[in-house]
């Protein structure tokens, strides 16, 4: 077989991409795949070289999806009412922009867009939309302590139910030593 | 120059230890968390003045405190050779993009090449720990501690519901993907991959082949890794991949084993065919180099074959890429012309193992 992309050299890379059941095929020699792997960006540099559908190429699919959807509808309410495109007043990206790329321009991206962004993130991230994780020290001290002290009492659990009890006490009495400094901060501020 | 042992050496120091926890199977485990810095906008569409202003702050800001976590080296995309550039790709130490826009793009790496800190490439930075083995939660420590270095030097862009924010909302909340690179011949051959893979996916985790994708991987090299970022700890989602991993893992030690008990004259002829093929053939490509060093990766860990170090995949799958290639040929090549390099390099790297 050919390489479809130069027609000249034997291809050497077959694969098959389906999306929402249409099946695409793909037959590439070595330099061809190459080049278009250089020009698709994933994680690992090898995956590129078979031009990988990317989560980043499906998230920008799930977007196009929901506009393509919702813009029937929204024609047939409001008829050539131009309204202002939903924009990020601080970086100027536009919501059209961020779906047809699947990036955003800035950190203020995240409000600006938020109403949009909501159900994406049910869809990507299993339901959630809130951050349970670490949290920097730095300006954001009081969710770091608090997080600090969840994961204590989270510890604190295990070694109960390992038995594991001088260790527990020790934890107990740092965990209320920790306590007693927030409810401070609280009060502080 | 003192970075050159970056692009002459295809082992990173970390990978040369010898196989780490689960080596048989498992061959490398990263951890990589996205970050940006408060007020710049992110690179993707960042004006040229914005990134470069953005690269010069992050990197010096970053190279001055650098003791904190040992040397760090700042290597400028733009001022590498393009055969440099490519190498440092294929030892997954920079990624594709970040020289996509190497005009204002540096990595930051250390001596031993575990860690690799991305400027301006998705996210203002991408910070890397790599190491051998199956190493989940050694490798996210490290991050972890490298993310307070650099977090303590520098104010992120973070936001106390959403977590920590990124250019792509895929990767919101952590910015952390964990991956696993496992080496899974006998459960591509016995079909069983195919079996598992949609067990694995709902779990929030997916599978992909390092050279093509899902069961058409070469090599039979894949990268488990996880999808979500948002709503779970890094702990959490650690241990579950952890555990993930480790299944997988046992279910290539098994059907290794049945391999072995139902099929063991056809697995030797398998393996043998391809150690002697590696060992005498004059042209071969990367597909099949691929293909042929599993086998003969398979054959070591089964003991068939003695005396030849395992790493000898891992080496000859990263010396045996067209950017290796090129660089120690010092020439751009053809097709034809690497081949034949290709297949020489091998044989002579299995020459020295005898």
């Amino acid at each position: 077989m050919i390489c479809q992309n130069c027609g000249q050299r034997p291809a050497s890379l077959h694969y098959t991409k389906i999306v929402n059941g249409a099946k695409t095929e793909l037959h590439l020699c070595e330099e061809c795949a190459k080049e278009q792997g250089e020009s698709s960006e994933t994680e690992h540099s090898f995956m590129s070289a078979a031009g990988g559908y990317t989560i980043q190429d499906l998230l920008s699919d799930l977007l196009n999806m929901d506009q393509s959807n919702t813009a029937g509808n929204a024609e047939k309410k409001q008829p050539k009412k131009a309204a202002r495109p939903l924009t990020c007043d601080n970086c100027g990206l536009t919501y059209k922009q961020f779906t047809k790329t699947g990036r955003l321009g800035c950190a203020h991206c995240y409000h600006a867009f938020e109403s949009k962004l909501t159900p994406v993130f049910r869809r990507v991230h299993s339901g959630n939309t809130n951050h349970t994780g670490k949290v920097p020290k730095h300006r954001h001290e009081k969710l770091h302590a608090q997080r600090e002290l969840d994961e204590k009492k989270r510890q604190i659990n295990i070694l109960v139910q390992n038995e594991e009890f001088e260790k527990a006490a020790e934890l107990r009495d740092e965990i209320r030593t920790l306590e007693k400094q927030f409810q401070g901060r609280e009060e502080d501020s | 120059m003192a970075s050159e042992h970056f692009f002459s050496e295809a082992i990173s120091p970390w990978m040369q230890e010898g196989p780490g926890p689960e080596g048989d199977i498992a061959l490398s485990t990263r951890v990589r968390l996205a970050r940006n810095i408060e007020q710049y906008p992110f690179p993707v569409f960042a004006s040229e003045e914005a990134s470069a202003t953005l690269l010069r702050y992050a990197s010096s800001t970053l190279l001055n405190q650098s003791e904190e976590v040992g040397s760090l080296e700042a290597l400028n995309m733009n001022e590498l050779r393009p055969n440099e550039r490519q190498v440092l790709v294929e030892k997954h130490l920079v990624s594709p993009y970040l020289i996509k826009n190497m005009e204002h793009s540096a990595v930051l790496l250390n001596n031993d090449e575990s860690i690799s800190i991305m400027v301006n490439e998705e996210d203002h930075l991408r910070l890397q720990c790599l190491s051998n083995g199956m190493q989940l939660e050694e490798c996210y420590n490290e991050a972890d501690r490298l993310d307070d270095w650099a977090e303590a030097n520098l104010t992120y862009a973070f936001d106390e519901r959403l977590g920590y924010l990124t250019s792509c909302p895929t990767n919101v909340g952590t910015g952390m993907r964990a991956s696993v690179m496992v080496h899974l011949p006998a459960l591509v051959w016995t079909n069983q991959l195919s079996r598992i893979l949609p067990a694995i996916h709902q779990l929030g985790l997916v599978v992909r082949g390092i050279y093509g994708e899902g069961s058409e991987a070469l090599g039979n090299l894949f990268q488990i890794s996880n999808q979500m970022t948002l709503g779970k700890s890094e702990k959490d989602i650690i241990e579950d991949l952890r555990g993930v991993v480790m299944q997988v893992i046992q279910r290539e030690r098994h059907a290794r084993e049945s391999l072995l008990g139902s099929s063991r004259v056809k697995l030797e002829d398998r393996v043998f065919r391809s150690y002697g093929i590696l060992a005498y053939s004059r042209m071969m490509t990367t597909k099949e180099a691929a293909n042929r060093l599993s086998d003969v990766r398979l054959g070591i860990d089964l003991d068939l074959i003695k005396g030849i170090s395992g790493n000898i995949l891992n080496e000859l799958m990263l010396l045996t890429q067209p950017g290796f290639l090129e660089q120690y040929a010092g020439e751009s090549l053809t097709q034809e012309e690497a081949d034949i390099r290709r297949a020489n390099v091998i044989r002579e790297r299995i020459k020295l193992e005898l």
